[in-house]
């Protein structure tokens, strides 16, 4: 069998067993296996997004939309600050093996501290606001970059210690030449685990602070029995996660080309 | 030498609680914001002495234990039968793929509404936290059991549940505490973010009550014991993975 069929066969297999799940969603639903009050049917879960992305006619304007765009914006916002300040502060520490002998240990206390344990703190700093749950955001966020950018400059290969040396490059310039595109893989892979992060504790802020967006919209629609509403939410969510993984899935490839050439 | 080198770790810390120090007792002396760390330990060995750090601790710990155990018992069930089976793999692919990357904190009002609060939403958003980690890993350590070893199976005529038992999981032993330890960290976070965001118990929710009744000092002992617990466990959990490592015979 030649690789494209079974490529083929493969995608409708899976989709089979994707159609499957759905379909044994619809029964349980329809056959009521569970309780309407926790599982919507599927059809009720589309309608709710359809409605709330304004995609369906209805007589209330949907505000889906705009909640997903200020979930997201919330998000890629902490996930950008978070990566600026992990590569920033990264390469300080990373450069000197002084500054991360001195530093290091700290950090890595700090590191599996939840990012939501924080927010308390954050919240009796800047009270109940955007730009806290933005902090919080970012914070959390902040880590994996970090400490994947100190571990990167930590490795870089002596022979190119030694040629910065010989080329009596500036600590500007080593960082900037050398330092950075060799850590480069380990930061991107840090940049993927802090855009999990950042949509966790976005949506976890948007709860706590009640602030516009999914984690609220969630919230709210459990509080009042609105279950079709609720998974609606947790679809968009799970898009959100999903196209953001692939996005950079795609985005590390294309920037590490010049590992394996 | 050597002193300087143990003390080296703490050098940092210590300059940072000091300046923490002088700040909350000078410039923000009449800050309900912050607390001078020496008052966060007494508030800390108060919550120590009438037991509500412990009782606090025990919950938080004991139920990101219980859904660990839930989510990597099924995580491994399904990660074996789609590492031995690429049939399996290639169909469930999709499914997993579509499902894996929806943040398990979506999950919180589903769970609260099914369970109300208390330990079965935890323990259910800590299942599904940890289930798709250890399916993953589980699988690829399922893949890369030594194929040689299911040579010898096949040749001892061995049954599919003995196959199971006595060989593969053996050979993966190793991979899934490397996985176990990363659910280990995965379980803790999520179990203080379910407090913290809906769940009235444990830790998470001890350091948000102690934030809404405005007692920094109780907030900021909560917030180091929360990090030491964390330290803690992650260490036992690496600790564990490399004395399992060891006696199995691996080099890591």
């Amino acid at each position: 069998m030649n690789a494209p069929v079974s490529r083929l066969r493969g995608a409708l297999e899976s989709t089979t067993v994707l159609l499957a799940l759905l379909a044994l969603w619809w029964l349980a639903s329809h056959q009521q296996w569970v309780s309407k009050v926790f599982l919507p049917t599927p059809e009720a879960t589309l309608a709710s997004l359809a409605q709330g992305l304004n995609l369906a006619p209805s007589d209330t304007p949907g505000e889906l939309g705009g909640f997903t765009a200020s979930t997201v914006q919330r998000m890629l916002l902490g996930w950008v600050l978070a990566s600026l300040a992990g590569m920033a502060l990264g390469a300080l520490v990373g450069i000197s093996a002084a500054a991360r002998a001195w530093v290091l240990p700290t950090l890595e206390f700090i590191r599996p501290l939840p990012a939501s344990a924080i927010m308390p703190l954050a919240i009796s700093i800047f009270g109940l606001n955007p730009a806290m749950v933005l902090f919080v955001v970012a914070f959390g966020a902040m880590w994996p970059v970090l400490l994947a950018t100190i571990h990167g400059f930590a490795s870089v290969e002596a022979r190119l210690r030694e040629v910065a040396g010989a080329l009596q490059m500036s600590r500007g310039a080593f960082i900037w030449k050398i330092g950075l595109p060799s850590a480069m893989p380990d930061i991107l892979s840090g940049m993927r685990l802090s855009m999990t992060v950042s949509l966790i504790v976005a949506v976890v802020g948007e709860m706590i602070a009640s602030q516009s967006g999914l984690g609220q919209a969630i919230l709210l629609a459990a509080r009042s029995f609105r279950a079709s509403e609720l998974f609606a939410g947790i679809v968009l969510l799970g898009a959100i996660g999903f196209l953001s993984n692939a996005l950079l899935a795609v985005a590390e490839k294309k920037l590490l080309r010049w590992q394996n050439p | 030498m050597g002193a300087l080198k143990l003390l080296r770790p703490w050098v940092f810390p210590a300059v940072l609680l000091a300046a923490l120090e002088t700040y909350t007792r000078t410039v923000g002396a009449s800050s309900d914001a912050l607390a001078p760390p020496s008052a966060a330990l007494q508030a800390f060995w108060k919550a120590a002495a009438d037991g509500s750090l412990w009782q606090a601790t025990g919950f938080t710990l004991g139920s990101a234990a219980l859904g660990l155990l839930i989510g990597a018992a099924g995580g491994l069930l399904l990660g074996i039968a789609f590492g031995l089976s690429p049939r399996a793999a290639r169909m469930s692919f999709l499914s997993v793929e579509l499902l894996r990357p929806v943040p398990s904190v979506a999950l919180i009002p589903l769970a609260m509404l099914v369970f109300g609060f208390g330990l079965a939403l935890e323990v259910s958003v800590v299942a599904f936290a940890t289930f798709w980690p250890m399916l993953v890993l589980s699988q690829a350590a399922a893949r890369q059991v030594e194929p040689r070893l299911l040579e010898v199976a096949m040749a001892l005529g061995l049954s599919p549940t003995a196959r199971v038992c006595k060989i593969i999981v053996p050979a993966m032993v190793p991979r899934l505490f490397v996985a176990l330890r990363l659910g280990v960290a995965i379980a803790l976070v999520v179990a203080v973010t379910v407090e913290i965001a809906a769940n009235p118990n444990g830790m998470g929710y001890a350091i948000m009550i102690a934030q809404q009744s405005l007692e920094p000092a109780l907030m900021l002992a909560w917030l180091f014991w929360i990090g030491v617990v964390g330290v803690a466990v992650n260490a036992l959990a690496l600790w564990l993975q490399t004395a399992v490592a060891r006696r199995m015979g691996v080099v890591v």
